[in-house]
């Protein structure tokens, strides 16, 4: 069945080009150029208000960019409306037709296309099959609960096979568990059909674990778009470096060797080096914070949070910020609270921010 | 109702639970129930003494009120003019109305304050202004030579069956209460984004306001035509003082000829808004519930 349904999807490009939104005195988005390949799952990730709505409320046709393009599939669609576009769109809050059931919502786009009766009938309960409603398909909309509300939209966006599928922070209402499980369920249905998709999200976690590319925004601009993992290990700015992830910021100095110290330790910097002996912050995971007990170390355990695989530590040194270090769970019995202990990073290539 | 990012809602803690003496408790029951007997007394007291009196016969009782308003003479086109104005001022608001506030909320979210406060206009001047107005200018109309097309125009809007002018003044008057119903609809279905879902899946705009708009809308078109419809059934200043003869000023003067049967119809005209009103309940209660984060 799902193979039947993926066969007839294109997968379609995406283009942004230098697209702009201003609302009055907010600048919404400032010259967005994003590409998409077709078939990728891409996340826009940043906090509230950077844009990320925008951006996608720009390509669903909601909103008209003040300059720029828009390019699907190689063509400009900035001047077409947002029912002639083809895109099937899942929304924050939950935006099903109460008047309807759970397989008319889904089977609403396909009767607008005409449709005859029992093939739109036929697909809809596919979709709904696929997104694992069919014992709800006759209920409707306040008789679901969050989680399968959103299920049925994104079985209603799919069932017009749509060339681009757009989230907008499709979890963000419903609660943790269901949250996981369905952004789990919503990357297998998209590599299984194919479908260049769009999520926009706030949520760092949310984003890594589902997107083939993650773009970070920050007022209105894309500050890096990477895999998640490059994005995790190799982040290009420092804003995204403390968005993506915990970080410590350490006081660092650079040296003539281009590269820096920090503490009693001297590392490579990742990406352009600022001149010798300017200030810097030292941005470090905690998982590359290595924590030793010792009796003379000059870092106390303060808080150990177990998380499962990891436990992280908060550890808090004489007269310098504090320090957050991941370990294994195993390794964590040695430094409960209290515990005096020796901090290092290990050696491997840090980012740095100039301090003003 | 719609659902903000990372917003957690701040619910206060439970008040300790309050507790009231056992002998006070007894005392608030009971004073509880005289105000309810009150209100009772005050409420259907009359309308008792009403019905006594449409059956009483002096030395009997009588139903003939109750049989023969039929046949009462002027009560069919009374009532006829009455429901047809009723049914014109239902579909003249809605069409007015409808497109205003779609738009208001859709487009032009800016200017529903200022449409707010139009519509409920009505509510603070009395209609005895707005009949003295209308008046003022049926006078103009009347004044232009006839044959003009000012007359003719008004001679339309006067004498036609049933009159034009009524329906016209009556949108105005029943202004506030489809506002009002129309306004709490649009405002807890969440249209703008079911009208954002219809569009993406390729529904033009007449499409989007036949199948998913007014569906959603349905309990608050329903609750403001009722509401119209009761209003104008029981309209009497705006109708008499520009002398045309519904049901509410028939039925007064009709008392004047047959007093018990002008209080037998106005005991039913009661019960027929108060069916209305019933019905609306009904169906609004019934009607699947909107989508509520
Ligand atoms: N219709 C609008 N009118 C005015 N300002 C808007 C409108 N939509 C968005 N904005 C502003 O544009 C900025 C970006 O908004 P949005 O794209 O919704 O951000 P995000 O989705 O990333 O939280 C915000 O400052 C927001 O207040
Ligand atoms: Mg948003």
């Amino acid at each position: 069945m799902t193979a039947q349904v993926s066969s007839e999807f294109a997968g379609v490009a995406v283009e942004f080009e230098g697209v702009s939104k201003v609302f009055g005195a907010t600048r919404a988005l400032d010259g967005l150029d994003l590409e998409i390949a077709p078939g990728e799952l891409l996340a826009l990730l940043g906090p509230s208000g950077c844009g990320k709505t925008t951006a996608l409320r720009i390509l669903a046709g909601f909103e008209d960019a003040s300059s720029g393009a828009v390019l699907v599939d190689g063509h400009d669609v900035s001047r077409q409306p947002p029912n002639k576009r083809d895109m099937g769109m899942v929304f924050q809050s939950y935006s099903l037709f109460p008047t309807m059931t759970a397989v008319d919502n889904v089977a609403f786009g396909l009767r607008l296309r005409r449709r005859p009766a029992a093939d739109r009938r036929r697909r809809a309960e596919e979709l709904l099959d696929l997104v694992g409603l069919s014992p709800h398909a006759r209920k409707y909309p306040h008789q679901l609960s969050g989680g399968q509300q959103q299920r049925v939209a994104l079985a209603r966006a799919l069932a017009v096979t749509p060339r681009v599928l757009l989230l907008d922070e499709p979890l963000s209402a419903l609660d943790a568990k269901v949250r996981e499980q369905l952004r789990e369920e919503i990357r297998t249905i998209q590599l299984e059909l194919g479908v260049t998709t769009v999520f926009v999200t706030h949520d760092q976690e949310e984003a890594l674990s589902l997107a083939d590319r993650v773009g970070v925004m920050r007022d209105g601009r894309l500050e890096q778009v990477a895999p998640p993992a490059t994005l995790y290990d190799r982040p290009a700015t420092a804003f995204v470096a403390s968005f993506v992830g915990t970080t410590n910021e350490l006081p660092g100095s650079m040296e003539s060797s281009g590269r820096v110290r920090v503490g009693a330790q001297v590392l490579p910097v990742d990406g352009p080096a600022p001149a010798a002996g300017t200030s810097v912050a030292v941005l470090v995971r905690p998982e590359a914070v290595v924590v030793t007990p010792h009796p003379d170390g000059d870092a106390i355990v303060s808080v150990a949070t177990f998380r499962g695989a990891i436990t992280r530590l908060r550890l808090t040194r004489k007269g310098a910020a504090d320090v957050l270090a991941d370990l294994p769970s195993h390794r964590a019995a040695e430094l409960g609270a209290g515990t005096h202990a020796k901090v290092e990073l290990l050696e491997r290539p840090v980012v740095v921010r100039e301090l003003a | 109702m719609t659902a903000v990012v990372g917003d957690t809602a701040l619910s206060s803690p439970p008040l300790p639970e309050r507790t009231v003496p056992r002998g006070q408790r007894r005392r608030l029951r009971v004073g509880r129930g005289v105000v309810l007997i009150l209100a009772v007394l005050y409420f259907f007291g009359p309308l008792a003494a009403a019905f006594w009196f449409s059956i009483d016969e002096g030395n009997g009782l009588t139903w003939h009120a109750y049989t023969n308003f039929a046949q009462a003479p002027g009560f069919g086109s009374a009532a006829s003019l009455s429901l047809e104005l009723a049914a014109l001022t239902v579909v003249l608001s809605l069409l007015l109305m409808v497109p205003t506030l779609l738009l208001v909320h859709l487009r032009f979210p800016r200017v529903r304050t200022a449409v707010e406060l139009l519509s409920l206009l009505p509510l603070v001047v009395p209609p005895i202004v707005l009949v003295v107005g209308v008046s003022t200018v049926i006078g103009w109309g009347n004044a232009g030579s006839s044959g003009s097309f000012r007359s003719q125009l008004f001679n339309q809007l006067l004498n036609s069956s049933p009159p034009p002018i009524l329906p016209l003044e009556y949108v105005i008057l029943v202004l506030p209460f489809v506002f009002r119903s129309l306004d709490a609809g649009l405002r807890t279905s969440n249209t703008a984004t079911l009208v954002e879902a219809a569009r993406n899946l390729g529904a033009s705009w007449p499409t989007t306001v036949w199948r998913v708009v007014l569906p959603t809308l349905r309990t608050s078109l329903l609750n403001g035509s009722f509401l119209a419809f009761a209003l104008v059934l029981g309209e009497f200043t705006m109708a008499r003082l520009l002398q045309y003869q519904p049901f509410a000023v028939w039925l007064l003067q009709f008392g004047n000829t047959d007093g018990q049967l002008s209080v037998a119809l106005s005991l039913l005209s009661l019960l027929l808004t108060w069916a209305l009103l019933l019905v609306m309940t009904a169906i609004a209660g019934r009607g699947p519930r909107k989508a509520v984060v």
